[in-house]
């Protein structure tokens, strides 16, 4: 008999590898101190495939996954023209939450909080995900509103959100400066509990293990040069190392998304920014919250290990650039300071940039395309990393079926021609 | 630190400047069909190379200019007065 786990078929088609981590197993390799065996394997790559996905982070891979794992569909490639997570996925801040603003942007990531709460029994894999609580600081009166409001729809769709005065918000940040002499005086906070953090990379090498053992194939390093399309229909990809024909190809890329679109000739509503983040050395756990202001353009973690993360909202141009900046740094320590002036001594380690593809209501854009069988999930700004595994569930429903999801339908490429933009500006950014 | 050239000002570091995206030929309101209209408002060609673009020297002379830049090396090619951003 199968036994039916989180409600995903498991059993007959977990293959033999890999094992399944157990204390048992780790017992014995440190007493033997025998190799751990790689968690995913390389594959030569086939003139064939039933479906191709572009892009190998935590999109791409839980799409493969969800794919082989509900709908049995395992004959499917990823591709990555660098290494597996070597984009948004490796270099987000790795903020889990779903307090956003639009009733289908709520559901949609409260699914997604849904999935990762329980990733780690499902994956067989330890993405450490710390539900910590999240709170948004408003500095303002307007944004206060833009919170009470924000709380209302939470509470509408079942989402754990409230709206918090100065008080209660030292009480959760004892470091935060809430007195009325900050240049920027805290006026209350929405406070989310389900939010928190997670190891990102853990998120994409447990989708990577479970994809493989399910008989996914993942190309590192193969870049994908061109789409064919005739007819209307798409028939393959041109990568580096050779053509490959599929009948669906899906494109999960970030920052590059607009090109990959373009190659199978879809315009794209989508602009490139940078996003910059950086760490500080580890100091002692002080902070148990994630704290956002959109004010001050930042939002503040501390991992496990007890460095600090720090991000911020885009850079002010389009580029494809990630390089850091000079200007980012300084404006980041100074309104971290302002938050937290106890840091003034914490020194930064490193800082680093990554691609966010913007769409003009900061939603993202996903299904199908004027192209048949071209599929895309793309346009996640600054927000995908948190929709990784709803994203997957969605797209893998939406190829198996050929039709959207109902939790995806109001994400359609089609929305921006027919005016039915889903804003969330409101609740996605930080610069605004 | 990123020197854009003002057409009237001279080289300024970039900070002074706001990014007003990229020159997007505007259809005639009164004869564009909607698709067009709305490839107007939200399509872009967001090339990965060089692409021209109009920048508002926000925190100087405050006018428009058009600049040929590169968008992964930030590399900036020629500068021109470019007219006000409809």
């Amino acid at each position: 008999m199968q036994p039916i786990m989180n409600g995903h078929r498991q059993g007959a088609r977990r293959a033999a590898y890999p094992a399944r981590y157990s204390a048992l197993g780790l017992l014995r390799r440190g007493l033997t101190h025998a190799e751990w065996p790689p968690a995913w394997r390389s594959h030569p790559l086939k003139g064939s495939y039933d479906v191709v996905i572009v892009g190998g982070g935590v999109h791409g891979l839980a799409t493969a996954y969800y794919l082989a794992a509900n709908h049995g569909i395992s004959n499917v490639a990823v591709l990555d023209k660098g290494y597996m997570g070597s984009g948004g996925s490796g270099r987000n801040t790795a903020i889990l939450r779903s307090n956003y603003l639009t009733p289908e942007g709520v559901r949609f990531y409260d699914r997604s909080i849904q999935l990762y709460r329980r990733l780690a029994a499902d994956l067989d894999f330890n993405v450490m995900f710390s539900r910590r609580g999240h709170l948004t600081l408003a500095h303002s009166d307007s944004s206060l509103r833009t919170m009470r409001w924000r709380a209302e729809v939470n509470k509408a769709q079942g989402v754990d959100s409230e709206v918090i005065g100065p008080a209660e918000v030292k009480r959760l940040a004892p470091f935060l400066d809430v007195s009325t002499q900050a240049r920027y005086p805290v006026l209350g906070a929405l406070w989310h509990p389900p939010g928190g953090i997670i190891r990102h990379d853990a998120v994409v090498w447990g989708y990577a293990r479970g994809a493989d053992a399910l008989g996914v194939h993942i190309h590192q390093d193969t870049e994908v040069t061109g789409i064919d399309v005739t007819g209307g229909r798409v028939r393959g990809v041109r990568t580096g190392r050779g053509d490959i024909a599929a009948p669906v190809v899906l494109n999960a890329t970030a920052g590059w998304s607009s090109l990959i679109s373009g190659m199978a000739g879809v315009a794209m509503p989508i602009q490139t920014f940078p996003l910059q983040a950086a760490v500080t050395e580890p100091v002692k756990p002080f902070l148990s919250t994630v704290i956002v202001s959109g004010t001050l353009h930042v939002y503040i973690s501390q991992t496990d290990r007890g460095e600090l993360v720090f991000g911020a909202s885009v850079d002010p141009f389009t580029s494809y650039s990630m390089r850091g900046s000079l200007e980012f740094i300084e404006g980041l320590a100074g309104h971290v300071l302002e938050l937290m002036p106890a840091l003034t001594k914490v020194r930064v380690l490193r800082q680093w940039a990554g691609l966010c593809d913007m769409t003009p209501d900061f939603s993202p854009i996903m299904g199908h395309t004027p192209v048949q069988g071209f599929l895309v999930d793309v346009g996640w700004g600054t927000y995908g990393f948190k929709a990784g595994p709803v994203s997957g569930e969605a797209m893998a429903k939406c190829i198996a079926t050929g039709e959207a999801p109902e939790i995806i339908a109001a994400f359609g490429l089609d929305r921006f021609a027919e005016g039915a933009l889903v804003g969330e500006k409101g609740a996605a950014a930080v610069g605004h | 630190m990123i020197l854009l050239p003002c057409a009237w000002c001279g080289p300024r570091d970039a900070t002074e400047f706001q990014h007003a995206g990229e020159v997007v030929a505007r259809p005639d309101p009164a004869t564009a069909t909607a698709s067009q209209w709305r490839g107007y408002l939200y399509l872009r060609a967001n090339p990965c190379g060089w692409t021209t673009e109009t920048w508002y020297h926000r925190m100087g002379c405050r006018r428009y200019i058009r600049v040929e830049r590169h968008t992964e090396t930030n590399e900036v090619r020629a500068v021109y007065p470019g007219k006000a951003a409809g």
